[in-house]
């Protein structure tokens, strides 16, 4: 460890659409630059090493760890948080809607990361297998649902059939809206 | 669960960053995907004093293919592996081996040299590189040298990089016609390290297998190349060899580890079915080509 103060670091970045000016820390992660330094509390620390993926956030439109990152690498770089996904008007977007219908949450925790992930996801993979959304979710951990509930979210924003009946049922079917 | 304090460097040179591990030597540590690095300061268990990030450095970046050599740089991230179609047709096995690699928001992170660097004994690039006869370009302040993967490998997160050498690429031998590749691993959870695993090519000549390389990873300190299994099988027809039976002598003599995801014996078990199994694919794929 150095014996000496280190120096704060000046970074410029996006965040959200928002052009931001940060003086940080090198060691500070990413993940505590939104939460702490912008007040972006979205983002959720879970593991912070890299395991549980609740800090899930997108740089420059790709799924990242950002308690892998750390903030002074971001010069320039622009970056979208769960916060950055949702409608302005506080309504929310069709992968938030789909965890909403499908009980794709229940304490909540991990979701922010969840709905990064499945919208990089997605927008890589707009038409999934089954076997590839459980791939894509792998790299995010729920303790509560036991993830059959988010599958079927990961489905129904990619506009698929979910195989619920419940599901199913709160939505008007081809017949019922003929 | 915080990262120790540190200096940040981000030098955009190879010059630059070789002066820079040459001034702080043991007390600078390089920062390339920071998929392993960061949660090794996270949890303390290094602290280092000077953080060189060489994501910066557009030459670390760069692939291109040379006469039958593909080049890779270092801080080729695992996602441009498993998707750049050009080095996809050059070296099939580095695309077939990424998607094992962590999670899709590791491999959008995570390097090729950072993970030779890393040198973990269940990490999938250094038995891809051990298996291809690769060399790992290093530079320092006292010149550029090229390290065979035979020789890279030292032990447990331990390789002949020095501390104030630079990995900077890695050059890969591009296999001709007749050639398959695989890999095989098993892990409790997809994404997790492997329990055992194994990578597989092979080439053939007509009927006959002309040339095969084949390592496992998670069975030692270091990735293991099967060398007298490889020299069983070239000469072999294609077809009717017995997998599982050069498969299981390939793997007796060695002595995998114990530990909380599985023990030695059943490291050795798992490995004799996927060397097999991995051989088949190989050969299928080879017979099609």
């Amino acid at each position: 460890m150095p014996d000496h103060e280190i120096p704060e670091i000046t970074v410029r970045l996006t965040v959200n659409g928002q052009p931001e000016r940060l003086r940080v820390e090198p060691r500070r992660t990413l993940a505590d630059a939104l939460r702490e330094d912008l007040a972006l509390t979205g983002t959720h620390l879970g593991c912070e090493h890299g395991v549980c993926g609740a800090c899930t956030v997108l740089v420059d439109g790709q799924a990242v760890r950002s308690c892998l990152l750390f903030a002074v690498q971001l010069e320039g770089a622009e970056v979208t948080t769960v916060e950055g996904l949702s409608p302005a008007d506080g309504s929310l977007n069709p992968v938030q809607q789909a965890f909403r219908d499908n009980h794709g949450l229940q304490c909540g925790f991990c979701t922010p990361g969840f709905i990064v992930s499945v919208t990089a996801f997605l927008a890589d993979n707009p038409h999934p297998t089954d076997e590839q959304i459980r791939e894509a979710l792998g790299g995010n951990l729920c303790r509560c649902t036991g993830y059959q509930g988010i599958v079927r979210a990961v489905k129904q924003a990619a506009g698929q059939p979910t195989g619920a009946r419940e599901a199913v049922e709160l939505r008007p079917t081809a017949q019922a809206a003929s | 669960m915080k990262p120790p304090p540190f200096d940040y460097l981000a030098p955009t040179t190879v010059a630059e960053v070789t002066s820079a591990l040459a001034e702080h030597g043991d007390d600078a540590k390089v920062l390339a995907g920071g998929q392993s690095l960061v949660p090794v300061l996270a949890m303390r268990l290094a602290r280092p004093e000077v953080i060189v990030d060489v994501n910066r450095v557009a030459d670390l970046d760069r692939v291109h293919r040379e006469d039958g050599t593909l080049l890779v740089g270092a801080t080729t991230r695992h996602v441009t592996l498993e998707r750049d179609p050009d080095i996809a047709a050059a070296v099939p096995l580095l695309a077939r081996t990424a998607p094992h690699i962590g999670h899709f928001q590791i491999r959008n992170r995570g390097t090729l040299g950072g993970s030779l660097a890393h040198a973990d004994s269940a990490a999938e690039w250094p038995a891809v590189a051990l298996a291809l006869d690769a060399e790992i370009e290093v530079a320092s302040t006292s010149g550029s040298r090229r390290i065979p993967a035979a020789e890279f490998f030292v032990s447990t997160f331990m390789t002949a990089l020095g501390a104030e050498d630079l990995l900077v690429g890695v050059r890969f031998p591009v296999w001709g016609a007749g050639s398959g590749f695989a890999v095989e691993e098993l892990a409790r959870r997809s994404g997790d390290f492997a329990i055992a695993g194994v990578v597989a090519a092979v080439q053939r000549n007509g009927d006959r297998i002309e040339r095969a390389a084949v390592a496992l990873l998670g069975m030692g300190p270091v990735p293991i190349r099967l060398h007298p299994l490889e020299q069983e099988l070239v000469g072999s027809p294609t077809a009717s060899t017995d997998l599982d039976a050069v498969a299981r002598d390939a793997v007796a003599g060695l002595d995998p580890p114990d530990d909380v995801h599985a023990s030695g014996g059943y490291r050795r078990r798992v490995a004799a079915v996927l060397v097999a199994r991995a051989l088949a694919r190989a050969l299928q794929e080879a017979e099609g080509a």
